[in-house]
């Protein structure tokens, strides 16, 4: 692959885009890709929008992306979707959790949290789009919301070469937690394959 | 082995492989987690969060006096604590290795300003290097220890938020221990008097010219030919978003050491394009050299000269074209930070903000968010460790002025301990009637939860004494009736204390003390404070709808067509039932 992919995974603060996105650079590297990865660290704690961008391919040189160039976007949040919508290409894919976290300015009924995004989006690129907390809940924990997202990527993108993503994800999570997110990453994957 | 690490990780990496054995930083975005990883290696590095980057610097550069290899990390504000040794540490130079870390952040992700801190390479001159990526950031840090010992300088090692947070893939090595060097007194060297700074001013030029020469035949400085059509000289992570934007066909001269900078071999490279550009962010730092040498250059009339740069920038910036993307009118509403539900310092911010006529001088940490709505109880916020002595200058102006205003100053434990003691200590000392609030919960909050002399541990897990904040602020001068100890939880016991303080005409001193919610919480803290987990419920029957609650900026409370409360976000710190007129929160 000569091209280097870019993906986009954003949400809000605790909501495990960071583990989400060492599985899937542990992945790529197992199958030979240079990786770069950003995240912006310091006030996510509180509450505010989180991102981190994956760069890989043959040779990766800036470790972020500019407008445009996303292939993939996956958001954790639908408001998160429509803020980094300008980053996907266009001819890109999203996968969209379908769930609300409203933000301080809503909270204090200064806004309004925008209705219609899921119609908007889908109106204008390839989106799948699915309820991964319910999924994860369904599973026995709504935290593994993440690894549900991943395996939806993972199918989204068809990342060419050998990945043992099993492997890595039990190598990665603590035990006790470690079928729970092999089923999450393999619902994930069938939410995809069902939307396509 | 290959890893993949931040820039960060990377940094440690490399000063564990040099084989550093004294490590200290304060903790600050985006720098902090160059000490958290050095704890990987503790086993063959002593590490330590001082109270403040001058400690800091200090510190490491007693170790490399005393024989040992040494780092100091910080984020770029903090360098300017630490310019006071800096720049005299530079005239005496090393035994042991040293190597300082400015991780600067343009764009401020997470800092007051965006100072572009190779300017204090220039200003101390200090040899400077700058990692491009993760695999660098190991790399340099380890050919930095060896140029400290041989230059007899420590160095700068200056990174920016890209760089310290991004990960890339790293080739790990082996630990090379170095001896210690056995101790011998050297009063012309490390004694700077002004006879012996004279001498030693002398020869930082013949060190200066030193380092030139290998700066212009360094291999971290070696260019790339390509093409002649252009030619780009960069560093850092720009270095990176340049070689996006001009690609295969353009000539590089990317420079791994830019103090002192390579003149003569840009000069050679400039010769051999024809256009040259120099892709930079923040500061026309390596442009104005370049200009002053006489060589035509290409820079700042087309870059940004502040803010963060990306390929998007540099790509509109010189080819002038625009992305193309997917867009969309709806607008998401912006997301700002907030303090979390169950913070303790909502509460005593909920106090302060209901007070009149009253200054607010604040600091850096969590509770510099006190300033956003709805709360805004704050109306300064400059540097670490300000707010007290800002509010002691306001409060004799006040009283010079013969205003009536009051002055109240925020300032959080870390902050406190970082340089807000002398501050204390002068508003006792020249006698100003501020009130000075000290936000004491348990832990440095803001950085992701750093230990300090108040947690009663270090950095590497061991117990440690806890300065006793009442104590200390009492031997300052701080009269036993002026100090007042309260739950920030509690309103009324906030009220109280501050209708109190703000009546007196002496320096008094508040001090709140409830750990962070998001804390791993010590044994002591549970012994200490109530933190099981509570939940508050809205009554609808009993609300009014008065919107009272949500005045208290706590994100867990919604105000829709009627107020909830999300029960997985609140821990119930019961602020909002004390605020509630109606008796409605339960």
């Amino acid at each position: 692959m000569d091209t280097v992919k870019n993906i986009l995974l954003v949400g809000v603060g605790g909501q495990g885009t960071i583990l989400a996105s060492k599985i899937l650079s542990a992945g790529l590297i197992q199958a030979g890709y240079d990786v770069k990865m950003s995240e912006i660290h310091g006030m996510s704690q509180r509450g505010g929008s989180v991102s981190t961008q994956i760069r890989f391919g043959q040779k990766v040189y800036a470790p972020i992306i500019g407008k445009g160039q996303a292939d993939v976007i996956v958001a954790f949040e639908k408001m998160e979707a429509l803020r980094w919508i300008e980053y996907l290409k266009k001819d890109g894919r999203m996968v969209i959790n379908d769930f609300e976290i409203p933000s301080v300015p809503i909270l204090m009924g200064a806004a309004s949290y925008p209705q219609g995004i899921l119609e908007e989006l889908q109106g204008k690129v390839r989106a799948s789009v699915f309820k991964a907390s319910e999924i994860a809940s369904q599973l026995g924990n709504p935290k593994a919301m993440n690894i549900v997202l991943l395996g939806a990527l993972v199918e989204a993108m068809q990342i060419p070469g050998e990945i043992q993503w099993e492997e890595i994800i039990r190598s990665t999570v603590k035990p006790a937690f470690a079928d729970l997110n092999v089923a999450a990453f393999k619902a994930g994957q069938e939410q995809v394959r069902m939307n396509a | 082995m290959k890893k993949l690490l931040t820039g960060n990780e990377a940094v440690a990496r490399g000063a564990y492989e040099a084989g550093v054995k004294f490590a200290s930083a304060y903790p600050g975005t985006p720098s902090t987690e160059i000490l958290e990883a050095m704890v990987n290696y503790k086993e063959d590095c002593y590490s330590e969060w001082a109270p403040n980057e001058k400690v800091a610097v200090e510190a490491a550069a007693g170790a490399s006096i005393a024989g040992v290899r040494s780092l100091a990390a910080m984020k770029h504000v903090g360098l300017n604590v630490a310019a006071d040794p800096l720049f005299t540490f530079v005239y005496e130079g090393v035994t042991g290795g040293c190597v300082i870390v400015s991780a600067d952040d343009p764009g401020m992700h997470s800092s007051q300003n965006e100072q572009d801190n190779r300017n204090y390479a220039a200003a101390s001159r200090i040899l400077m290097l700058e990692p491009s990526d993760s695999q660098e950031c190991k790399d340099f840090t380890k050919l930095a220890y060896e140029l400290s010992e041989r230059f007899d300088t420590p160095i700068l090692l200056r990174l920016t938020t890209r760089i310290c947070h991004s990960k890339g893939l790293v080739e790990l090595g082996e630990r090379e221990e170095k001896p210690y060097v056995p101790y011998k007194k050297n009063i012309a060297k490390y004694v700077a008097t002004p006879a012996n700074g004279k001498v030693m001013r002398a020869k930082l030029e013949e060190r200066i010219a030193d380092m030139t020469a290998y700066s212009n035949q360094a291999e971290i400085n070696a260019p790339e030919y390509n093409g002649r059509e252009i030619g780009v000289v960069s560093a850092g992570v720009a270095y990176q978003y340049a070689r996006e934007v001009f690609g295969e066909d353009a000539s590089y001269l990317k420079l791994g050491m830019t103090y002192p900078l390579p003149i003569d071999r840009i000069r050679e490279f400039a010769s051999k394009v024809e256009k040259l550009y120099v892709v930079e962010e923040l500061d026309p730092y390596m442009e104005t050299a370049i200009r002053a040498a006489g060589i035509e250059v290409v820079g700042k009339e087309i870059i940004p000269v502040y803010d963060e740069l990306n390929p998007d920038i540099v790509r509109k910036s010189v080819w002038g074209q625009e992305p193309e993307g997917v867009s969309s009118e709806k607008q998401a509403v912006p997301r700002p930070p907030a303090m979390c539900a169950g913070c303790p310092h909502r509460g005593f911010y909920y106090a302060l903000s209901r007070k009149k006529n009253v200054m607010i001088t604040g600091d850096i940490g969590c509770y510099t968010l006190g300033s956003a709505p709805p709360l805004s109880a704050m109306d300064t916020c400059i540097c670490m460790g300000g707010s007290i002595s800002e509010g002691h200058g306001a409060a004799k102006a006040f009283e010079l002025s013969g205003a009536d205003t009051k002055v109240v100053s925020v300032i959080g434990d870390s902050t406190f301990f970082h340089s807000g003691v002398t501050s204390l200590m002068d508003c006792v000392y020249n006698q100003s009637n501020s009130v000075s609030v000290i936000l004491d919960n348990r832990i440095t909050g803001m950085t992701g939860h750093q230990e300090n002399p108040g947690t009663g541990y270090t950095l590497m897990g061991k117990e440690a004494p806890q300065v006793d904040i009442p104590m200390l602020c009492k031997s300052l001068g701080i009269k036993d009736e002026n100090l007042y100890v309260v739950n920030p939880l509690n309103l009324e016991e906030c009220d109280r204390a501050l209708d109190e303080a703000l009546e007196k005409d002496e320096p008094t001193v508040i001090i709140t003390k409830w750990p962070c919610i998001l804390k791993k919480f010590s044994q002591q803290d549970k012994t200490e404070y109530d933190l099981t987990k509570k939940s508050c419920t809205v009554n609808q029957e009993k609300c009014r709808k008065c919107g009272l609650c949500s005045k208290t900026g706590c994100p867990a409370i919604y105000s829709g067509e009627t107020i909830t409360i999300d029960q997985n976000s609140c821990t119930g710190c019961s602020l909002c039932r004390q605020v509630c007129p109606f008796g409605a929160i339960e």
